[in-house]
């Protein structure tokens, strides 16, 4: 199994590669992709640099172009294949569906990846994708058990990639309009789930408040430790209880899945986290590094060595993991 | 005129509840009715048989019908369901998900997109055309700028996709593999106890300030305000927007249907807010802000 990690930036990109990544993936300065932050993600000639680079360590740079353009926004995101084209990255992971047609007619050499935000959570889904746009390789939501994954695998048209590491998206990826709802910015339109601009922390007599657009997602109380106010992460009020409603603070990790998810065939295990310090993507990188290793070298005796289970629970949002909807009874 | 459409129900009701809803909605002044389980693959108080029974009755009285698919499809349960309501030949499918694309196309059954297709430009809304799609939803988080560019470009392709609006109800903005209604209960979700019976209209979810911010129905997750863009209904129709869709609630939805027809007509709108669960309106969305901003006062 390939491992595909995050690369915000360029230092991050190179990082990755020197810690064992076989792909890496970034995205434009802008909301052509997912991961759309300030600061974060290349222009032209850093990306440049950075292929030369992954390229030079025998890596693969994969380029997300993958949230959905708009009319007014057609031009920009067509010019943003083209710019992927010309650099020379090894595939495009693309969600629209026009864009993906675009790249299939213009660039049929160029591999495309259908992005987790196309939605594709089984076998016919992954058949449209295959049938009309020749994907050689799709993303899968995060949203699917074990089982499910097994049940897509066997009848897949395509490679499969899985989340392995990092944040915890809960809903089906691609049709989730909770952040524009509150903020005018979603995934699929501007490539920001709760966008920062929208985030404003507070102190108060009742505890330290995060809010998104003035809405009150959470508040701390004295020695709580706080989180990004991701909408849907926060504490709400159903019915007179006030709990984590939606989703806990949690990451995800799936390490102990991998003699699974290699047995279904999966090819490759993607790490989530563009947003994040070449530190983290170090520590991370590494550790999947050595316990994919370890998976191909013994694979009837894998065991998550504990010092790799502690490096990663210590980089996982309030020091938690999850297995998340992979394990039935998460549902 | 415009069309007035009947959404499919995004709740879990009883199966007399459905259809006790569908024998009133039989007589009231709507064009088409979407059939079908959008949400959870374990809401079965109607078998797929049982809802197309239900399209052959609504037919008979006059309704244009459309069978509905499930939004997030898991387990080969799903496409056995799916295939069931793309093989039958006789009505036409709301596709809600890429799943259910593949399978109209494979059977050539002719099909129109559900909301919760991802359909942002027009080259997407070519490609569909070519697959067989007979008419299209706009996104619940697009508005009206986005809107009229897509209907100015599918004229100038000289394509005919009749365009539909979400226009009233709650939006259903989110689908999980988690059911928040059985967490809620501390129950697992394959035992859920089917405690969605018990929320016809879902469940609020307030921000701790007292703020209706969402409301949770098993899997889904929807705008805790409802959208009602009732008076934007002669902008609609000078756009080209071929049918507007109500979203049924359990009570009230004759006083509902009957505004709507009363403005498509070319009535005067009512300034008397509509009352029913009692929600705030908004209608942010339609004006390129956030969905839960009320801009129309």
């Amino acid at each position: 199994m390939e491992l595909v990690c995050p690369a915000g930036s360029l230092p991050a990109l190179k990082t990755a590669v020197d810690h064992g990544a076989d792909a890496v993936y970034l995205g434009f300065r802008d909301s052509t992709n997912a991961r759309q932050f300030a600061g974060l993600n290349f222009n032209d000639k850093r990306a440049g640099e950075g292929i030369e680079y992954a390229h030079s360590k025998g890596s693969r740079v994969f380029c997300a172009i993958n949230t959905y353009p708009q009319p007014d926004g057609w031009e920009q995101w067509k010019s943003a294949v083209d710019r992927a084209a010309s650099l020379g990255v090894d595939a495009i992971i693309l969600a629209d569906m026009g864009l993906l047609d675009y790249a299939a007619n213009k660039y049929p050499h160029i591999p495309r990846h259908l992005s987790v935000q196309g939605s594709a959570t089984s076998y016919e889904a992954l058949s449209f994708y295959k049938d009309n746009f020749d994907i050689r390789r799709a993303v899968l939501p995060r949203v699917l058990s074990l089982d499910q994954v097994r049940g897509v695998a066997k009848h897949s048209p395509v490679e499969l990639e899985v989340f392995a590491f990092g944040s915890l998206c809960i809903m089906a990826e691609g049709r989730c309009y909770l952040s524009s709802y509150l903020t005018d910015e979603s995934p699929n339109t501007r490539g920001a789930c709760s966008p920062a601009k929208a985030v404003r922390w507070q102190e108060t007599g009742e505890g330290l408040e995060s809010r998104l657009n003035d809405v009150l997602i959470d508040r701390y109380g004295p020695g709580e430790s706080a989180g990004y106010p991701t909408l849907c992460k926060g504490r709400f009020d159903v019915e007179g209880s006030v709990y984590h409603a939606i989703e806990e603070p949690v990451s995800l990790n799936t390490m102990d899945l991998l003699p699974d998810l290699k047995t279904l065939g999966i090819s490759a295990v993607k790490i989530e986290g563009r947003q994040r310090s070449p530190a983290y993507i170090a520590d991370v990188a590494r550790t999947w590094r050595q316990a994919l290793d370890g998976l191909d070298t013994h694979p009837d005796m894998f065991t998550v060595d504990p010092a790799w289970r502690n490096t990663l629970s210590g980089l996982s949002e309030g020091g938690l993991t999850t297995i998340g909807a992979y394990h039935r009874k998460w549902k | 005129m415009m069309k007035l459409s009947l959404g499919p129900i995004l709740w879990f009701w009883s199966k007399q509840s459905v259809f006790d809803f569908y024998a009133k909605a039989a007589e009231w002044p709507v064009d088409t009715i979407y059939l079908g389980e959008v949400v959870c693959s374990r809401r079965r108080e109607l078998k797929p048989d049982d809802w197309i029974d239900l399209a052959r009755d609504l037919k008979a009285c006059g309704k244009d019908v459309v069978l509905s698919t499930l939004t997030l499809i898991e387990s080969e349960a799903d496409l056995r369901r799916l295939r069931r309501f793309c093989e039958q030949g006789e009505f036409m499918v709301e596709a809600n998900d890429q799943s259910a694309l593949q399978v109209a196309v494979r059977n050539r059954i002719p099909f129109v997109t559900g909301p919760s297709m991802n359909i942002y430009n027009t080259a997407t809304l070519k490609i569909l055309a070519n697959q067989g799609l007979q008419g299209w939803n706009l996104p619940v988080e697009l508005g009206r700028d986005t809107l009229g560019e897509l209907i100015c470009e599918l004229e100038q392709e000289g394509l005919d996709l009749p365009a539909e609006v979400f226009s009233w109800g709650f939006l259903p903005l989110a689908w999980s593999s988690r059911c928040f209604t059985a967490r809620h209960y501390n129950l697992p979700k394959d035992n859920c106890e089917f405690r969605c019976l018990e929320h016809p209209d879902g469940m609020e979810l307030r921000s701790r300030e007292s703020q209706e911010l969402f409301r949770l129905n098993g899997i889904s997750t929807l705008s805790g305000a409802r959208y009602d863009l009732m008076r934007e209904l002669p902008e609609m129709e000078r756009m080209g927007v071929s049918t507007v869709r109500l979203s049924p609630e359990h009570q009230g939805m004759d006083e509902v249907v009957k505004r709507f027809d009363q403005v498509r007509r070319g009535g005067m709108p009512d300034t008397d807010p509509l009352q029913l669960v009692e929600a705030p309106p908004c209608d942010g969305y339609w004006y390129g802000r956030p969905g839960m901003d009320q801009v129309r006062r």
